[in-house]
Order: C-alpha cells, then sequence, then structure tokens
C-alpha cells in the first residue's frame, strides 16, 4: 500500500523499457551528432523514392501474413493512397480505376463500406473508403459513393446516449464519433440528427488528465483525443471541453526522444505524430477559445462570487456557439456544423505551434523512417502502412505548423532535412491532403 | 459442444463429408483489385465456406464450428463474430464455453477490438455469476501487459455492470506497489474512488487519496501520473485545489529539493493562474532555480516559472512562452 516504496535500485517494468528505447533512440542522436553535416542532411533526407516504390507495391500485391488484415482492406487503400498523396505523387489512371472499382465492391448496398467485398458495413471502413475516393479524386470517385444510404447506415449506427456503434451490435466509442461525424462533414450530409448528443457523450470521456478516453471512465489516449477534439470542432461544441487541460495533456506526450507518446508514462510510437501532433495542430487553431477558457477560469478562481451572467459563453456546458465556426457571418448563437470543416481552414492564422515541430521531424525522419521505404513505430520495429501513413501525415502537419495559410509554402528552416522533403498539407480535421479536400468540397457542397 | 478446432491434421472442409452438400462461394475481388491479399489456400477456403453459410443464414452447429475457424485465421473479421452471436443465440449454446474459446482467442491476439466486444457480450448474457471470471480474466491479461486498453476497458465494463467493486482498490494499489509508473493503474484507482458505490465519491475519499498521491510524489517526483491524479482529485473543485495547503506544500517540498522539479513548477504556475497567493518562502524556492541568465527577469513569481520551464524543459519551449503569454502584465 505504501507508495513510496518505488525504489531507484530496482526499476519498475514502465521505467525499464522506456530506458532500454531512450537508449535506443540517443543512440541514433549521438551518431547524428558525430557525423559530418553532409553526412546529416543524407540521414535527414525523405527517402521519397523507396516508399513510393513500397507504397505502390502494396497496391497490387500482398502477402499472406496480410490475412489479418482481410477485414481492412479499405484501410489499406487509405494508409497507402492517402501516402502516396502526401509524397506529391499520382497514381496511373488504370490504378485509381480499380481502386475505385474496388472500394465500390466494399459498399453496402444499403450504405457504408465494409472491410471486404460481402463483410458487413463498419464505421472506420467507411471513414478509409470515404477519405480514399477523395484522395483519389474526380467526378467518378466521387459519384461512386451513395450518400443517401450512407446517411441512413449512419442513422442507423447512431445511439440515443450519443455516441455511435462501429457496426450493427458493434462497439460504441469515441472513434465511431469521429468516423461517422467526419464522413458526413467532408459528404456534407451532417444534420441536426446525426450530431445530437454527440457532444455530451465526447464531453464524458474527457479524463481528469485532460486527455480524451475511448469511453467514459477509461484512460486518456492520443488516438481518441484526435478524434474526440476533431468530432467537437466538426459539430461546433469545441468548446463544451476543457481545453487548457486538453493542451496541457497533450503538449506534455512530446518526450525526450523528440516523438510522441499515446498515454502518460508509455513508449513513444511515430503514429502518435499524427493523432497527438494533429490535435496540437488543431488546437493551435483554436487559441481564442482556449484562451477565454484561460481567463475564465482565472475570474472564477480569484473572484468566487463571479455570476453566470458575467461569464464568457465559451466555457458554459450546454452553449453549442463555437467562435471560429462563426466567421463573422452567421447569427449569433447558431453553429454553422455544415461549414465546420471548411470554416476551419479557411479562418487559418498564423500562430506559433505549441509543440516542438523541429523535434519531432527528427523523431520521424531518424527513427521512424526505414531507409529501404516505409516508416514505423519506433527503431527495431517493422514498418508498416498504418506508421507510414500516421508518419508522413505528422510531418506534414510539422512542415506547416508555422504557415500563415494552410497551404503557404514554409520556410526552409522550419523544414527539417532538405527543402525536398517538403510534402504535401493536408486538411487536419479529415487527415485528407488539403489539394484533394477542396476539389471534393466544391463538388459535394457547391455543385450538389 | 466443440467450438474450435485443433491445429493438428487440418482437413480441408471440401474433404469432409458432412460440408458435401454446401456449394462455396468465393470472394468477389472484381477482375483488378487493389490491396489484393495472397491468400493461402486454407484461408480462402474457410472464408469460401463461410459465405456460403453467412449468404444462407445457416444456423447450425457446424455453422458455428465454421465461424471459430474463420477466427482463428482473421480475429479481426468483424462479420464473422457477428454471425458467431446469432449462432451463439440460436442454438442457445452454453456460454460458457464460449468463455474459454473467447479466452484462448485472447490470450493469442489480444490487441484486437472484435474479441473484446464478444467478450463484453458474451458476459452480459452470463449476467452476475460471470463476474469473478471476467475480473480473474482481465486480471491474467493485466499480469501479462499492465497497461492493456481493451482489458481495463473490459474490466471497467465489468465492475460497472455486474459488480465487484470491493477488491478494486487494494487491486489499484497492487499494481501501483509494482509499478507506479503506471498510469493505466492510477486511472483505474479514480475510476474506482469517483464510481465505486463503497467509497462515497471525490469528496469522501479526497483526504486519504491526497495523502497517498503525496507520498507518491515525494517518492518519485518525475512521475507524471500522480502528478496528474492530485490534480484531479480536485476536479471541479478549483477553490478547495487552490487552497489545500497539501497542494502546494508538496510543490514546495519538491522545488526545495532542486531536483525532478518540472511537475512541481508546473503545478504551482497552474495554482498561480487560479488565484493561490505565494508567500515568501514559494518566492524563495522559485528564485533559487533562476540560473544567471535570468536575472534581469520580471518581479512576478508566474512569469519567472514559465522562464524557467522555458529552459529547462526545451521540447515545450513554445508551450510555456505562450502560457507566460498568457499572463497578466506585471505594472
Amino acid at each position: 500500500m505504501d507508495p513510496s516504496s518505488c525504489s531507484p535500485i530496482t526499476p519498475t517494468v514502465t521505467q525499464r523499457d522506456q530506458w532500454m528505447v531512450e537508449s535506443q533512440v540517443f543512440e541514433i542522436y549521438q551518431l547524428f551528432s558525430s557525423i559530418p553535416q553532409s553526412a546529416q542532411s543524407l540521414m535527414l533526407e525523405l527517402q521519397r523514392d523507396n516508399h513510393i516504390s513500397y507504397l505502390t507495391k502494396s497496391l497490387s500485391y500482398l502477402p499472406p501474413s496480410f490475412s489479418v488484415l482481410d477485414a481492412n482492406r479499405p484501410w489499406l487503400c487509405y494508409w497507402i493512397i492517402h501516402s502516396i498523396a502526401l509524397l506529391g505523387e499520382s497514381l496511373h489512371y488504370h490504378i485509381q480505376h480499380n481502386a475505385i472499382h474496388f472500394l465500390n465492391r466494399c459498399q453496402d448496398p444499403n450504405g457504408g463500406y465494409a472491410g471486404g467485398p460481402g463483410q458487413m458495413p463498419h464505421l472506420a471502413t467507411t471513414y478509409a473508403a470515404v477519405n480514399a475516393l477523395i484522395t483519389l479524386g474526380g467526378q467518378k470517385a466521387f459519384a461512386s459513393i451513395n450518400r443517401d444510404k450512407l446517411y441512413g447506415f449512419l442513422r442507423r449506427m447512431k445511439q440515443p446516449n450519443g455516441g455511435f456503434r462501429m457496426h450493427d451490435e458493434g462497439e460504441i466509442d469515441v472513434r465511431a464519433c469521429y468516423t461517422a461525424i467526419s464522413v458526413a462533414s467532408v459528404l456534407n450530409i451532417l444534420d441536426d440528427e446525426l450530431i445530437q448528443n454527440v457532444g455530451d457523450y465526447i464531453l464524458s470521456c474527457q479524463t481528469y488528465e485532460g486527455g480524451i478516453a475511448g469511453e467514459p471512465g477509461a484512460e486518456a489516449h492520443g488516438g481518441y483525443t484526435f478524434c474526440g477534439l476533431a468530432a467537437m470542432v466538426l459539430i461546433g461544441e469545441v468548446n463544451r471541453l476543457d481545453l487548457p487541460r486538453l493542451v496541457d495533456w497533450v503538449v506534455f506526450r512530446q518526450g525526450k526522444e523528440c516523438g510522441f507518446q499515446g498515454r502518460t508514462n508509455k513508449l513513444v510510437d511515430g503514429c502518435y505524430s499524427f493523432w497527438q501532433g494533429g490535435a496540437v495542430a488543431l488546437l493551435q487553431r483554436l487559441y481564442s477559445v482556449v484562451e477565454e477558457q484561460m481567463a475564465e477560469a482565472s475570474q472564477v478562481s480569484s473572484k468566487p462570487d463571479v455570476s453566470e451572467e458575467q461569464k464568457s459563453p465559451y466555457g458554459t456546458s450546454g452553449d453549442a456557439t463555437c467562435h471560429f465556426t462563426h466567421g463573422g457571418t452567421d447569427k449569433p448563437g447558431l453553429a454553422d456544423f455544415k461549414n465546420s470543416g471548411y470554416n476551419f481552414i479557411n479562418e487559418w492564422r498564423e500562430r506559433d505551434p505549441l509543440f516542438h515541430s523541429i523535434a519531432l521531424q527528427q523523431y520521424i525522419l531518424l527513427c521512424s523512417q526505414e531507409q529501404e521505404g516505409g516508416l514505423r513505430d519506433k527503431p527495431g520495429k517493422r514498418r508498416d502502412h498504418y506508421h507510414t501513413c500516421y508518419c508522413l501525415s505528422g510531418l506534414s502537419l510539422c512542415q506547416y505548423s508555422w504557415s500563415k495559410n494552410p497551404d503557404s509554402p514554409p520556410l526552409p528552416k522550419v523544414v527539417l532535412g532538405p527543402y525536398s522533403n517538403l510534402l504535401e498539407p493536408i486538411h487536419p480535421l479529415y487527415n485528407i491532403v488539403l489539394e484533394r479536400y477542396h476539389e471534393a468540397h466544391e463538388f459535394f457542397f457547391v455543385e450538389s | 459442444m466443440s467450438s474450435d478446432e485443433g491445429e493438428e491434421e487440418r482437413v480441408p472442409l471440401r474433404a469432409r463429408p458432412e460440408w458435401s452438400d454446401v456449394t462455396p462461394v468465393p470472394q468477389d475481388d472484381g477482375p483488378d483489385p487493389v490491396v489484393p491479399i495472397k491468400y493461402t489456400e486454407e484461408f480462402a477456403e474457410v472464408m469460401s465456406y463461410f459465405r456460403a453459410i453467412y449468404l444462407s443464414d445457416e444456423r447450425s452447429p457446424r455453422a458455428l464450428t465454421l465461424t471459430a475457424e474463420a477466427i482463428h485465421f482473421n480475429a479481426g473479421n468483424y462479420t464473422v463474430w457477428h454471425f458467431r452471436r446469432l449462432l451463439l443465440e440460436s442454438l442457445k449454446v452454453d456460454l460458457h464455453t464460449e468463455l474459454d474459446f473467447v479466452e484462448r482467442m485472447a490470450i493469442a491476439n489480444s490487441k484486437n477490438y472484435q474479441i473484446w466486444h464478444h467478450r463484453r457480450w458474451v458476459a452480459e448474457k452470463l449476467g452476475p455469476k460471470a463476474r469473478n471470471d471476467e475480473l480473474d480474466f482481465t486480471k491474467k491479461i493485466l499480469s501479462i501487459d499492465a497497461k492493456h486498453y481493451h482489458a481495463w476497458s473490459h474490466r471497467q465494463w465489468v465492475l460497472q455492470a455486474l459488480g465487484g467493486w470491493e477488491d478494486e482498490l487494494s487491486y489499484c494499489s497492487e499494481l501501483l506497489e509494482a509499478d507506479v509508473f503506471n498510469n493505466s493503474a492510477w486511472n483505474q484507482r479514480y475510476f474506482v474512488v469517483t464510481r465505486s458505490p463503497f467509497l462515497g465519491g471525490l469528496e469522501a475519499t479526497r483526504e486519504s487519496e491526497v495523502l497517498y498521491t503525496v507520498q507518491a510524489i515525494i517518492a518519485c517526483p518525475e512521475n507524471e501520473s500522480s502528478w496528474r491524479y492530485l490534480r484531479g482529485l480536485y476536479k471541479g473543485d478549483t477553490t478547495s485545489w487552490v487552497n489545500d495547503p497539501q497542494v502546494s506544500a508538496v510543490c514546495l517540498k519538491i522545488l526545495n529539493s532542486k531536483s525532478n522539479y518540472l511537475f512541481a513548477l508546473s503545478t504551482l504556475l497552474d495554482l498561480l493562474c487560479s488565484g493561490f497567493q505565494p508567500n515568501q518562502e514559494f518566492r524563495d524556492a522559485v528564485e533559487a532555480l533562476k540560473t544567471s541568465d535570468l536575472d534581469k527577469e520580471d518581479q512576478d513569481i508566474a512569469r519567472d516559472i514559465c522562464s524557467i520551464l522555458e529552459h529547462v524543459d526545451p521540447i515545450r519551449a513554445n508551450y510555456w512562452i505562450w502560457r507566460k503569454s498568457l499572463l497578466p502584465q506585471t505594472a
């Protein structure tokens, strides 16, 4: 019962695991600092050709060991196609065509996309398929999505408590909220019925630590924190979260290894470059709301008798207005959730990032990158498509983290390594390459 | 009944007489699929038979056996799990045997949403009599990986749906004694003190919990988990947090030790931002941490803290600069 028995002589499992990773990572950084500058820039180079070759090969062949991902094939499509788009490459016409046709075979006649042909529709693979199709781009890809049926599927997954089920009789969690809200938002089928009580559910998952958990009561976690935060922005209720505590939790997830960990006292992992880095990138665009909440917190405690009326509207729960989604044009009090994804990037302002962007790029390039192509969790682990996608997405966020506009080219000093490392910018709420997002927005919002 | 197939001497389905009446349905990948998987012959065959019985909605014992084979090949196939649940219901199978099946699957492949969702479904059907099995089962998984996210979620669901809160606080203590850096155990502790029907909530447990946590902080001041937990004990009650001398005292104690004071400093900054009035002791403790190049800084303690943090915690330098920019300008 005595916690003070933690003796420095016998390290705990957490300490032992942490020190092992630290020594591996620092060995790489030490080697890096000991070599001449020309060798350093070689080490920092993004191995574009090798990544492209690793990715494109996988589009046309996956060995038997991938059978364990047989119910995640739209995910494989998204991880690969999005990574290729981040690298600024386009796919051959016939591969695009094949991808659209294949994803259409995963589309359920009653709406939504399954993990493979003939399987049940699932929210996560629906998100992956929609994001992959938007990334492929073009009328044929967009028109292949049956939005009416998809809306029906989302409504069938909707739960009275505000959450969503992943599939018929499936699990309810924050991932399901994000994937449902994200596809509805990007396809312009988001409405009051889908949004109903989502904010309550996500709010109930913010923990005492400040981050967001998968379910109420569970531990704050990077993946769920991104999902919860992004979903709250998309429905225009982000001000209901305790943002100062969320910022504090997420900035503390970046460690001396320079990368992000997923949870307090867990090991660094390259994929959190996007999940945690993405959450910080979103928060960087929410300063005004965060600062309102902070000002309010200091007022409340220094003047405990302050009346409800004197409080700022941003922190009071139940108030669904959100400062930045209004753009100063909408009627006050009416959350413009239909355009929240679009407005979010349009009101992009130059603000400094809250995380260490150069350090994160260093971790991604030196520790997560495999020279032969593909990216990974950490040194000693093997590359995979999931980590390739989220390490590259995180790298892109870092490179544009100081930009005035979401797509204005960054200064060379903020891009670690040669400037040719520069990736395409993404829309941080959906994790779709920005240019592809704009094309889809045109199709789903303007033309329809 | 046997819902699982052994690994030895696997007979292909097409060679089994009991399947002779079924025509397998191959996967419809289209002429030129992307991300095609080079399935083994066995995998492709099992899935083709599965598609046949799934499409004809055959609720039979052989269908149940087949789902186990399919899950063996790919435990992530949620469609197979879903169909298996329909079969378990239709065939009125004894669900205790199903727990054994899930346990075998979970030990081999525990980081999988489907297994845990299925386990929850089975336990829910069994009701309170499943409680001890479920608590033991999660304990077994947590003894291998004490931070297993799905295992903790399942355990929390068991406590809420089936009960068993009585020993949970001591289980948390046991895990924290083994590894005080186990944030999942701290999170579970928070779950217990806020939700156990026997403990009376945060306010009733605060005194003993603060004592416990302060001890943990003093033993390992570099442990972020215990600091966050301490703050959590005052969630929704900032006034008590700011005014409880135990909180500021532990900050002061760590600051005066002059080592591993990052969380003590950041906690003190938060306290100051919430209206805490520091006495001379706090000012002196912070002053003593300033390096010579910070000497010309303002007289404001909160600004000094931000400057120190900017130096000693360079990975978060931007964060501390931002925090400093939000402080009221000193006159």
